[in-house]
């Protein structure tokens, strides 16, 4: 471990500054995936910025939309009123990541930038591609069982971990940068990007740019939405397989549909021939019970997946994992605990 | 406050209820400087990595792992540890309960449950034992002495 050099940051322009100033310098705020990256060697920054005391943990609803701060901890997200019924996804999301103690810590920009959890790109002995350019990838032909069906290359096919991620993209989110050419919005679906053959960049952010908010479109898909999330572990994991859905449904029917997967994909995995089966589709009764959509909806959850040598498991634990939270969403089935095993 | 790079900052911190100010290294964690700088030990280090949670203490009342935070970030914040948890010589309820309930074996892991337990308790999260034991997730106990955990906690907690 590398000691490094720290410097408070007292403002985004500050900070900005900071970053302009030391070239290799991060920035750090809950520090939860950050101090363990240090310490097993993964990355060594020659300095960090701290950019914990910004005014950056609003929760907030404005235009049509909620703002949460990017330093917002995961924790508070996850209990504030207006997240548990606006936009349910995101609060399940949050509170089946992690443990207690980290969702205390860590913050959401932090959680959206969090590396994989491959367990070839956290421990230096091995080559890989993310962590080391050329040096080759250890799952090919390794353990690849918590690999990705979605989305890889032949780099790399590390999985991205946030469960949040997920949600966000179910609801349509967006993300506000702020770096040195100024301020940005980027769709969420546009941040995380596939490995291809840079598996070392996985996010668009330039140089010195910070997140500095998440915006969640308010909608009838937001507040009828729904986080699943399966574990090796009855808790305190990260997905083996995930799903969250958002459905907005009137009169009997599925206007708009939005689903996306996690622990599948490279990135956060958006299952459009899903989507496509559930417009439309009308359900069984007006209460929204027994939606016929379903069945097909599932079916095409796995379209384009291209399984390795020992995940193929997850192509039948993904579509049961969309029947089950459509059921739950559309009412079909009763609701298991949030995050619970399915 | 420090707003250029240096390998050291100066911080003030209550710690157990006592101000204290210290120069502490940049790359310095929370656990580092309990353990290694203040002699508090109680706080473990076991896997050092966010993810068995021996290290618990609780800051600014919220329990948090000490050995994900670095010291030199806990400028102007109240830290509490095992150390400090007992008050006038009276044990926490919840020390009393694990002295109780048998809650512990080889006791590496107790300090960081104590605390989380005791974070817990001001989350209001704990309801039944299903969500008590989801909510101490993040404390593990390789001796196994979950039940005995689990009972101690819902005793104190009455839930």
């Amino acid at each position: 471990m590398r000691p490094f050099d720290h410097a408070r940051a007292a403002s985004v322009r500050d900070a900005l500054d900071l970053a302009a100033a030391r070239p290799g310098a991060v920035f750090i705020a809950g520090g939860s995936d950050l101090v363990p990256l240090w310490k097993d060697g993964v990355s060594a920054p020659p300095a960090v910025i701290d950019i914990s005391r910004l005014p950056l943990d609003h929760i907030d609803v404005a235009d049509g939309a909620i703002a949460i701060g990017a330093l917002a901890r995961m924790a508070d997200v996850a209990d504030h009123p207006v997240i548990r019924r606006d936009a349910p996804a995101v609060a399940e999301a949050l509170l089946a990541s992690a443990s207690p103690q980290l969702r205390n810590a860590a913050t959401i920009g932090g959680n959206l930038l969090q590396r994989t959890r491959c367990p070839y790109f956290r421990t230096p002995g091995f080559p890989c591609n993310k962590r080391a350019a050329g040096s080759g990838c250890s799952a090919r032909g390794g353990d690849d069982r918590r690999h990705a069906i979605f989305g890889a290359s032949e780099r790399c096919a590390a999985t991205h971990a946030s469960d949040l991620a997920v949600a966000l993209v179910a609801l349509d989110a967006s993300v506000e940068l702020c770096g040195p050419d100024g301020s940005r919005t980027v769709g969420i679906e546009d941040l995380h990007v596939a490995p291809g053959d840079r598996p070392e960049r996985e996010t668009v952010l330039r140089p010195g740019e910070l997140i500095t908010a998440i915006r969640v479109p308010a909608s009838a898909l937001a507040r009828r939405s729904r986080y699943l999330k399966v574990r090796d572990r009855a808790s305190f994991d990260f997905a083996v397989v995930s799903v969250a859905a958002a459905l907005d449904i009137a009169d009997g029917q599925v206007r708009e549909a939005r689903i996306a997967a996690g622990g599948v994909g490279t990135v956060p995995w958006r299952l459009r021939g899903s989507e496509r089966a559930l417009r439309g589709a009308r359900c069984a009764d007006p209460d929204g019970v027994g939606s016929p959509g379903i069945d097909d909806a599932a079916a095409r959850a796995t379209d384009g997946a291209r399984p390795l040598g020992r995940n193929g498991f997850k192509l039948e634990l993904l579509r049961r994992c969309v029947r089950r939270v459509l059921a739950e969403l559309t009412g079909a089935l009763e609701p298991r605990g949030a995050g619970g095993a399915a | 406050m420090t707003r250029s790079f240096a390998d050291r900052a100066d911080v003030t911190m209550t710690i157990n209820g006592e101000p204290r100010r210290l120069e502490v290294p940049a790359s310095a964690t929370l656990l580092d400087l309990l353990r290694d700088q203040l002699g508090l030990t109680g706080a473990k280090r076991a896997c050092d990595r966010g993810t068995c949670g021996a290290c618990t203490v609780l800051v600014d009342g919220r329990r948090i792992y000490a050995c994900l935070a670095l010291a030199a970030m806990q400028d102007g914040r109240c830290v509490l540890t095992i150390e400090g948890l007992a008050r006038g010589g009276e044990l926490h309820p919840i020390q009393r309960a694990f002295v109780a309930h048998d809650a512990l074996q080889c006791g590496y892991c107790t300090p960081g449950q104590i605390l989380s337990a005791v974070g817990l308790l001001g989350e209001g999260r704990a309801t039944d034992e299903e969500s008590l034991r989801e909510q101490m997730s993040g404390n593990l106990c390789r001796c196994g002495a979950y039940p005995q955990i689990v009972a101690a906690i819902r005793d104190a907690a009455g839930a």
